[in-house]
C-alpha cells in the first residue's frame, strides 16, 4: 500500500516539475489527458485483466464514443432534416430489416440447398434498394450549407449528457462485435476487433451526413465557462487580482481546473464501480473463467455470455472516455484516430500499470501519458547532447533533431518490451 | 470492336492493378502465414518489416544512384533488393534472439507474444521514421512503362488504351519466381520438409530429431525475405510512405486467414481474392457498360457498388466474414476457433 502511494506521489511530483519549469497550463493539460487515458486503460483492464479478452479495437470504441458529443450537443439542422432526414432513417431501418431477414432465412433454411442462393438474393436486392433510398437523401443533406453543416446535426442537449451516451454507443457497437466474434481463439478475436475498429473509423471519415466526416465538427459546446467570459467578469478579475495571477492565465487555469474536477469525478465513480465488481462474486467468477475456461464451464458458468458481458462493459468505459476526450477538445476530428495512439498506447498503459489491477491501470495511464507528452522534450534534449559534437548546421545533426518527435514510438515500444520481459506483472501487480 | 474495348478497359483498370496488388498482398500474407505456422502467433510487426525492407532498398538505391551504378531500363531497386534482404533479415534474426526467444523458451500464452510483437512494431516504426522521416518518397527509376496506353491505341486501333507499368510487370513476374522457389524449397528440400513437419506436429517433429531453433531461424529468414520483397514492390508501385505498410498488414492478415493460416498456397490465393474483390467492388463500371450495352440502355450513374473510399473496408469485411463462417479458411489451415 505504501509503495503504491509512493509511486503516485512520484507521478504528481513529475507533473509538478512540469508545472514549475514549463507552465501550469501544460501541467493541467497533461493531468486532464492522464485522467482520460486512465479511464481508457480501466476499460481495457476490465476486458483483459478480469476476463483475458484480447481487444485491440479500442480505437473504434473510443471513436464511436466521441460521436456522442456531436449527436447530443450540437443544434439540429432542420433544413437538412427536411431535405432527407426521414429518408435516411427509412433507409437505415430498411438495412437493418434486410439484415434480420437474411439471418432469419439463414436459420430457417438450415439443411436446404436453397440457402446460398436465397441469402445472396436477399442481400443483393436489399443492398440495391437500400442504396436507392439512401443515396439521394445523403446527397440532399450534404448539399445543405456544406461549409458549416452538411450533416443532420444533433439534439441540442447539454454536453455532459453525451458522456454516458458515448458509453452506450460503444456498448452497442461492442455488443454487435462481441456477438459475432467472441468464441474465436484469442489472437483472432484480436484481429477481428482490429478490423472492426478500422471499419468504424472509415465510416466516420466518409459518412458526412452523421458528423461531417473529414470536414470535422468544431466548436462543440462546453460544460465549463469560456475564458473570454471569465476575463470580462468583474468578480473573476477581482478574484485573480487578490491571488495575484494575471487574468488571462488565471482564466485558462480555471477552465482546465474545472475539466479536471469533472474528469476526476468520472474517474472515481468508474474506479469505485470497477473495484466493487472485481471483489464481488461476479468478479471472482470472471477471474475463474479467465484462469480456466473448461473448469468454469464444467461448474455451469456460461462462458460466452459472461465474455460478452465483460466485453460490452469494458468497451462502454472506453466510449465514455472517448466522449470526454472530444468534449475536452471541443471538436471531433476523425482523422486524428490512429491505432498506435488509441489502441497500442492504451495497451502499454495496462501492461505497465499491472494488468488485473484497477489502481495499476490508473497509474499506468498517468505514467505513460506523461511520457508520451514529455518524451519529445526529453528526446530533443538527448539528441541535442548526442550530436553536440557536430556543428550547428551539420545536416546529420539537423536530421536527428527533427527526428526527436518520432522518439515516442521507439521509447514506448521499448518500455512495453522491457516491462513484459523483466516485470510482466506490472508496477502494481494483481492481488 | 466494342467488346474488345470493354475487355481492354476491364484489363486496364481491374485485372492488371488487381493482379499486381494481389501479388504484393500474397507476399505479405506468406510472411504472416509462415511465422504463424512455425512460431504459432500472429506477427503484428509484419507490416513494419515490409516498411523496413522498402526503406533499406530505398537507401541502397540512393547509394547506387550516387555511385552511378544502374541497370537501365530496369529500376536500380532490383539491384538494391538483395542487400536490403540481407540487412533486414539480420536485424530480424537479432530481434528474434533478443526478444522472442525468451518467451518461446517459457512457452508463454500467444496473446503475450502478440503484444510483444506490437512493441517490436512500435520500435521498428519509430526507427523507420527517425531514419527517413514521415514523408512520401519515390525511388523508382528507369523506364516507366512496358506498354504505353497511346502506343497500344495506335497499334490496335482501339478506343481504349492498355498500359502496363514496369513496376506492375516486375511485381507479377517476381511473384511467380519467388513463389515457385518457395514451393520448391518447402516440398523438395530436406529442410523444407522438416519445416512442414514441424508446422504440422511439433512434438512428433521434435521426436524425429528436428532442431527447433534451426527451424525457427529459417522461418524468420524466409518470412522476412518475402516481406522485404513485398514491401519493396509495393513501394516501387505506389511510392514509399512509412505509415502505409500498417494499412497493408490487415489485408495481408485477411488474405492469410482467408486461405487458411499456416497454409502457403492458401495465402497466395487469399491475396488475389482480396485484391480482386477490393478493386472490383470499388471500380466504376460505367465505361464497360457503355461499350457493351445499346445506347438506350446506357447507365446514367457510375455503376459503382461502393465508393473507393471504402476500399480497405472491403478486405476487413471479408476478413470478418471468413472468421465467422469458415474459421479454417478456404483451404484447410490451422483452426482459429
Amino acid at each position: 500500500m505504501r509503495k503504491n502511494a509512493f509511486m503516485f506521489l512520484i507521478m504528481f511530483t513529475l507533473i509538478a516539475i512540469v508545472g514549475v519549469f514549463q507552465s501550469w497550463t501544460v501541467a493541467f493539460m497533461i493531468i486532464n489527458m492522464c485522467i482520460i487515458s486512465s479511464i481508457m486503460s480501466l476499460g481495457v483492464n476490465i476486458q483483459w485483466g478480469y476476463a483475458g479478452l484480447f481487444n485491440i479495437g479500442i480505437m473504434g470504441f473510443v471513436a464511436i464514443g466521441g460521436l456522442a458529443p456531436v449527436i447530443i450537443a450540437t443544434p439540429p439542422v432542420f433544413e437538412a432534416w427536411e431535405a432527407g432526414g426521414l429518408r435516411v432513417l427509412i433507409a437505415l431501418i430498411f438495412g437493418i430489416f434486410t439484415f434480420f431477414f437474411a439471418t432469419f432465412t439463414w436459420k430457417k433454411l438450415k439443411n436446404s440447398n436453397l440457402r446460398p442462393p436465397a441469402i445472396t438474393l436477399i442481400l443483393v436486392c436489399g443492398f440495391f434498394i437500400y442504396r436507392y433510398i439512401f443515396d439521394p437523401a445523403v446527397e440532399a443533406i450534404e448539399k445543405f450549407n456544406p461549409t458549416v453543416d452538411g450533416n443532420l446535426g444533433g439534439l441540442g442537449l447539454p454536453i455532459l449528457l453525451s458522456w454516458p451516451v458515448g458509453g452506450l454507443f460503444a456498448a452497442a457497437a461492442a455488443w454487435l462485435v462481441g456477438r459475432v466474434s467472441l468464441g474465436l481463439r484469442s489472437d483472432y478475436l484480436a484481429i477481428a476487433t482490429l478490423g472492426v475498429s478500422e471499419i468504424i473509423i472509415f465510416i466516420m471519415k466518409n459518412e458526412d451526413w452523421i458528423a461531417r466526416g473529414v470536414k470535422n465538427v468544431i466548436g462543440l459546446p462546453r460544460p465549463v465557462p469560456y475564458e473570454i467570459d471569465l476575463q470580462q467578469s468583474a468578480d473573476f478579475i477581482y478574484w485573480s487580482q487578490t491571488i495575484g495571477i494575471n487574468v488571462v492565465d488565471a482564466s485558462s487555469l480555471f477552465v482546465k481546473g474545472c475539466y479536471t474536477i469533472l474528469f476526476l469525478i468520472v474517474l472515481f465513480i468508474i474506479y469505485w464501480l470497477c473495484e466493487k465488481a472485481l471483489k464481488s462474486p461476479w468478479g471472482r467468477m470472471m477471474r475463474a473463467i479467465r484462469d480456466n475456461e473448461v473448469a468454469a464451464e464444467a461448474m455451469g458458468k456460461n462462458v460466452t455470455s459472461r465474455h460478452l458481458q465483460v466485453f460490452v462493459l469494458g468497451s462502454a468505459v472506453c466510449g465514455i472516455a472517448g466522449a470526454m476526450l472530444v468534449t475536452l477538445d471541443s471538436q471531433l476530428t476523425p482523422t486524428s484516430y490512429h491505432p498506435l495512439r488509441f489502441t497500442f498506447l492504451i495497451w502499454v498503459m495496462v501492461i505497465v500499470g499491472g494488468s488485473g489491477n484497477n489502481l495499476g491501470s490508473i497509474l499506468g495511464g498517468f505514467i505513460i501519458w506523461f511520457f508520451w507528452i514529455e518524451v519529445e522534450t526529453i528526446g530533443h534534449f538527448v539528441m541535442d547532447v548526442l550530436t553536440s559534437g557536430f556543428s550547428e548546421n551539420n545536416s546529420f545533426r539537423i536530421h536527428m533533431l527533427n527526428s526527436a518527435a518520432y522518439m515516442r514510438y521507439l521509447t514506448l515500444g521499448l518500455i512495453l518490451i522491457l516491462v513484459l520481459r523483466f516485470n510482466p506483472k506490472g508496477l502494481i501487480p494483481e492481488k | 470492336m466494342d467488346y474488345l474495348n470493354a475487355i481492354t478497359a476491364l484489363l486496364n483498370y481491374v485485372v492488371i492493378p488487381a493482379a499486381s496488388y494481389g501479388s504484393q498482398l500474397a507476399f505479405g500474407a506468406l510472411g504472416v502465414t509462415i511465422i504463424y505456422g512455425i512460431l504459432r502467433f500472429s506477427n503484428f510487426a509484419g507490416g513494419e518489416t515490409m516498411a523496413w525492407g522498402a526503406m533499406f532498398t530505398l537507401l541502397f538505391t540512393g547509394l547506387f544512384q550516387s555511385l552511378g551504378i544502374s541497370i537501365k531500363p530496369l529500376p536500380t531497386a532490383i539491384l538494391a533488393l538483395p542487400l536490403s534482404i540481407i540487412v533486414t533479415v539480420s536485424l530480424i534474426l537479432i530481434t528474434d534472439r533478443t526478444v522472442y526467444r525468451f518467451y518461446r523458451k517459457k512457452k508463454i500464452d500467444t496473446s503475450i507474444l502478440v503484444i510483444v510483437s506490437f512493441g517490436v512494431a512500435m520500435i521498428m516504426n519509430g526507427i523507420t521514421r527517425i531514419m527517413v522521416g514521415p514523408s512520401s518518397r519515390n525511388f523508382f527509376d528507369g523506364e516507366r512503362f512496358f506498354i504505353k496506353a497511346r502506343d497500344f491505341k495506335n497499334s490496335t486501333g482501339l478506343a481504349e488504351g492498355l498500359s502496363l507499368k514496369v513496376s506492375q510487370g516486375i511485381t507479377i513476374i517476381s511473384a511467380i519466381i519467388f513463389v515457385s522457389l518457395l514451393f520448391w524449397f518447402l516440398y523438395k528440400t530436406k529442410t523444407g520438409k522438416s519445416m512442414r513437419a514441424y508446422s504440422d506436429n511439433e512434438d512428433l517433429a521434435l521426436l524425429s530429431g528436428i532442431n527447433p531453433e534451426k527451424v525457427v531461424s529459417i522461418a524468420w529468414i524466409i518470412a522476412t525475405s518475402l516481406l522485404v520483397i513485398g514491401g519493396t514492390l509495393y513501394g516501387l508501385d505506389k511510392g514509399f510512405k512509412p505509415y502505409v505498410y500498417y494499412m497493408l498488414l490487415l489485408p495481408s492478415f485477411a488474405a492469410a486467414i482467408l486461405g487458411g493460416l499456416g497454409n502457403p498456397l492458401g495465402a497466395i490465393a487469399g491475396g488475389f481474392v482480396i485484391a480482386f474483390s477490393e478493386i472490383t467492388i470499388t471500380y466504376a463500371f460505367k465505361k464497360v457498360f457503355v461499350y457493351l450495352l445499346p445506347e438506350n440502355l446506357e447507365p446514367t450513374g457510375l455503376v459503382q457498388l461502393i465508393s473507393t473510399d471504402y476500399k480497405f473496408v472491403v478486405s476487413y469485411s471479408i476478413l470478418i466474414l471468413v472468421l465467422l463462417f469458415r474459421p479454417t479458411g478456404i483451404f484447410k489451415g490451422k483452426s482459429v476457433v
